[in-house]
């Protein structure tokens, strides 16, 4: 008999069959997965979870009985009082005496399984993409770095690269026949063995003269020669920068609520995941202004009140000397999403689009704002054209081609659409041009 | 307790180690072997962790097997009700292969280790290696490598011709599986040598009746060659043929050889599956037998405790438990109960049987040496035969038993027969059917194919019990059918007494398929 203990082999030996089951179920998954994070809190996007999918549509059919019509027969065990020629009321729901149906223990219901963190975002993501990502990355968003290529015969002494510079001088030596230096040891030995023998005689001085010339050649010939020093040579090379920086815009005036700002939030986590599913390193930056900017941390960012007028052209100006001082554009992905609920003082909005077509566009991947609005005003919206002082600013801006996007969210089950919306894939929406 | 006792123990309390597990598989070898005369191949138990019982629960307990998404379903459904607790996972899992493979898992107790290597390692293993339907259809030697190949061959396949293209050809094989086993043994292909011989045998006959004058009769000449009549079409093409995957792998005509190959890996595997699904209750039934004997000698010798023993009873006795029709726990009738049931019962009408008993099976009854009397048994029976032979009144009485007829016709349900004398043959009967997989899957053949017109395939469905095919599902197969043959399909439920039909399903092929 063999005892194998199999415990320490690698596990998720059927990993390559879930992966061909979720591409296999994949639209009805990302269904789920989408109503499921609707009804979620933003923080628990990033867990994993439970998700049901109808069992219908991974089905394995096969040629079997269906349970209703024909004869079906029973034997049971556990009879307690019927005699043979009994009748019995049939159950309702047309089953037999309790047992029918059940050999095919698959039932109709939905296929409910967990999905690992990793596979939920995935398909929550699945369609998103970065504007412009691809562009921008050939164009400026490269950094030098360094890389080894092959050797070189000069350099400094840290690059010296030692195993191949011993290989050239043993391969010299030989090709030079540099004498060993136990050839040397033996040849002395013989003289000296000599000497003490016999005295002086003419092999002795024969020897000695091969020795003293052996020695010479050896002084020539030295063990390290430069000619056989190799350093290790080094190349530049442009790599694609893989980090970001997140600016979140704010307008924390009195006239935000707790409600829009809710709806801010939940925008920009949502930004942050998908940033950081993209790219390795993500920085956020919070900028809130009332009639002056100040960066702030997330915590008073999100929840200390403040009191001012509303003047954005402060926060962009803010969000200018920021890149300008840690992040520049050449070596980072910049990214800002602005939520305010549409207020601008009169005199701003003109110093605002300026700024923004100037500055704040040209070095920024990606700008989004999002008008948030109360619960209340849903309605309105639809029926009246009420356009925010803000808004009609920035509509020109779009009007005059920036790149800019724009959305208004009034609920938070609008937020996720609208973000969907924000970063589809563009393939996606040219086909959806089309027709 | 005495010293000399404790000593014998094969270990004491819950933990084990490799050492520990040697000397069980020693001392059960040496009852099972020894004493009940189990024949077995040599075995290979490999500890393993819940989280890989769960991987070889995916792929049907075997260790290695071709991907495939419906594995992955399972794996997810197992492991959802897993990690709810709304499962157990099975103390072993054992293989049909030489040398025979048990998994244990790595939470059990000593005392469970012993049960599963009594179970599973001996008592599987000697069903394994000679009942006769294993012997016929399974290879447990080159199953192995079998499965090995198949996986190689699938994931070539798919770097080939892309994950989707297999997927298809697999998702129609695997709906197929069921109708796709030989359940006659075949007439065996001749090998090379026996066919020299006979050639040499047929020459030899005909130079001693070699008469020269026959070459002066004269005959009609070569006559046009006639129209295939339909019998020798079908002849030719082996039909009626129950065996789909086997004749859409061999006849359908549009089929690439690699996707033909798929179907042959599916239907042989299938066929490997086969007598499992026939022995359900026996291979079970042995197994409970033998751990059953097992445990109890070593408690007998002394050489497990009587906490052990306590443990090893309580599980027992839950895997043997049938709980009755009326209990809300009923699901059918536990084949691990049924089968213990019938091996005692067996072993009673050896050594103390009534008279009752020698009226129904003289040829066992008092006969003495009920081991000899069940491994014959375990060789040489199945489900179906074992129990419409075997099944005793006593144990039909024991279980109070009833039949239940369900006739769409009648106002109510029908009791046909009960644990009584009348009863007795016919419970015995109905109940042996229902382990008789032909009787169980329907019974779906291919009847003809014109491959010389428009190459419409005709399957018939013989309607048993007026009862017909789940028609979502049917047609869904029939369109997977379809479009593995090429052409269009027809299947016609057919009532065979009389011929009529109830009903016809047509699926069209998906020309952009295949």
């Amino acid at each position: 008999m063999y005892i194998i203990d199999r415990r320490l082999n690698p596990g998720g030996k059927s990993l390559a069959n879930r992966q061909r089951f979720l591409r296999r179920a994949k639209a009805q998954i990302q269904r789920a997965v989408r109503q499921t994070a609707g009804d979620r809190d933003i923080t628990d996007l990033e867990r994993g979870g439970e998700v049901t999918i109808p069992a219908d549509g991974v089905r394995e059919p096969s040629f079997r009985r269906s349970g209703e019509g024909g004869v079906h027969d029973h034997v049971l065990p556990g009879n307690k009082r019927f005699v043979e020629g009994d009748t019995v009321d049939r159950p309702p729901g047309g089953g037999g005496g309790g047992s029918a149906g059940g050999d095919n223990g698959e039932g109709e219901d939905d296929f409910r399984f967990a999905l690992t963190r990793d596979e939920f975002l995935d398909l929550f993501l699945d369609d998103l993409e970065l504007p412009d990502l691809a562009k921008r990355r050939v164009a400026t968003v490269e950094t030098q770095g360094m890389r080894r290529a092959g050797y070189t015969v000069t350099g400094s002494p840290v690059n010296l690269a030692l195993l191949r510079s011993m290989r050239n001088s043993l391969s010299r030596r030989i090709a030079m026949r540099r004498p060993k230096p136990q050839e040397l040891l033996l040849l002395e030995e013989e003289i000296d063995r000599l000497e003490k023998a016999e005295g002086p005689s003419e092999r002795l001085t024969a020897l000695r003269q091969e020795l003293e010339q052996l020695r010479l050649r050896t002084k020539r010939l030295p063990y390290i020669d430069p000619i056989d020093l190799r350093y290790r040579r080094f190349e530049p090379v442009s790599r694609p920068v893989a980090q970001a920086v997140m600016f979140c815009l704010m307008d924390v005036s009195g006239s935000m609520t707790e409600h829009m700002k809710d709806l801010a939030k939940r925008f920009y986590m949502l930004l942050y995941i998908f940033l950081t599913r993209r790219y390795k390193h993500v920085e956020i930056v919070f900028i809130r202004h009332t009639h002056e900017a100040k960066e702030v941390d997330e915590e008073t960012f999100f929840n200390s009140p403040e009191t001012g007028g509303t003047v954005v052209s402060s926060a962009l100006r803010e969000m200018q000397r920021i890149v300008e001082e840690r992040y520049s554009p050449d070596s980072w992905n910049i990214y800002a999403a602005q939520a305010s609920d549409g207020d601008n003082s009169p005199n701003d909005g003109s110093t605002s689009a300026a700024l923004l077509r100037d500055v704040i566009l040209p070095v920024c991947q990606y700008y989004a704002y999002l008008e948030v609005g109360s619960d209340s005003d849903r309605m309105q919206t639809g029926f009246i054209n009420h356009k925010t002082s803000l808004w009609q600013t920035y509509e020109t801006l779009q009007e005059q081609g920036a790149n800019l996007a724009m959305r208004k969210v009034n609920h938070r089950r609008e937020i996720y659409p609208v973000f969907r919306e924000l970063f589809r894939r563009r393939d996606a929406e040219a086909g959806a041009r089309v027709p | 307790m005495s010293v000399m006792e404790h000593d014998n123990l094969l270990f004491q309390g819950a933990d084990w180690d490799f050492g520990t597990i040697q000397r069980i598989n020693d001392a059960v070898e040496k009852i099972g072997v020894g004493e009940m005369g189990l024949d077995v191949y040599p075995n290979q138990i490999e500890v393993i962790t819940a989280e890989q019982m769960l991987d070889a629960y995916a792929s049907i307990g075997m260790p290695l097997f071709y991907k495939h998404w419906s594995f992955g379903k399972r794996f997810a459904l197992h492991e959802s009700s897993y990690r709810q607790g709304l499962m157990g996972l099975a103390y072993e899992i054992v293989i049909n292969s030489n040398p025979c493979i048990s998994y244990i898992m790595e939470e059990n107790t000593a005392t469970m280790q012993t049960l599963v290597i009594a179970h599973a390692a001996f008592g599987h293993n000697h069903f394994f290696k000679n009942n006769y339907l294993f012997r016929e259809w399974t290879d447990a030697d080159g199953i192995l490598d079998y499965l090995d190949f198949a996986k190689d061959y699938i994931t070539r396949c798919e770097e080939r011709y892309g994950h989707a293209a297999v997927e298809r050809v697999l998702d129609a094989a695997h709906a197929l599986m069921s109708h796709g086993v030989h359940r006659y043994p075949r007439k065996k292909r001749p090998d090379l040598r026996s066919e020299e011989r006979r050639e040499k045998e047929r020459h030899l006959h005909q130079e001693q009746t070699f008469n020269d004058l026959w070459r002066t009769v004269p005959t009609k000449g070569a006559a046009a060659k006639p129209q295939l009549s339909d019998e020798r079409r079908r002849a030719l093409l082996e039909l009626p043929q129950e065996n789909l995957l086997y004749f859409l792998e061999k006849s359908a005509p549009r089929l690439q050889p690699w996707q033909r190959e798929i179907l042959r890996i599916v239907r042989q595997i299938a066929q490997y599956f086969y007598p499992q699904r026939q022995t359900k209750v026996m291979n079970e039934g042995c197994a409970t037998y033998c751990h059953y004997r097992i445990m109890t000698r070593l408690h007998e010798t002394g050489q497990i405790s009587d906490g052990a023993f306590l443990e090893f009873l309580q599980s027992h006795t839950n895997v043997t438990r049938q709980p009755e029709f009326d209990d809300k726990h009923y699901g059918g009738i536990n084949p691990y109960a049924l089968g213990f049931g019938m091996m005692q019962d067996i072993e009673r009408i050896c050594t103390k049987p009534t008279d009752e008993d020698r009226e129904w099976f003289p040829d066992i009854a008092g006969r003495g040496d009920a081991m000899a009397v069940l491994r014959d048994v375990w060789a040489n029976y199945r489900d179906e035969s074992f129990i419409s032979q075997y099944l005793s009144p006593h144990l039909i009485r024991q279980w109070r038993m009833f039949h239940l007829v369900d006739d769409p016709d009648r106002p109510d349900l029908r009791i046909e027969a009960i644990h009584d004398e009348r009863g007795y043959r016919r419970l015995r009967r109905s109940l042996s059917r229902h382990y008789d997989v032909g009787w169980s899957d329907p019974d779906i053949q291919v009847i003809d194919v014109d491959l010389a017109g428009d190459r419409r395939l005709i399957l018939h469905h013989h309607v048993l019990n007026r009862t017909l095919l789940h028609k979502d599902d049917a047609q869904r197969v029939l369109q997977m059918v379809a479009n593995l043959w090429g052409y269009a399909v027809v299947l016609k439920e057919v009532e065979p007494a009389t011929g009529a039909i109830f009903q016809e399903h047509v699926a069209h092929p998906h020309e952009t398929l295949f």
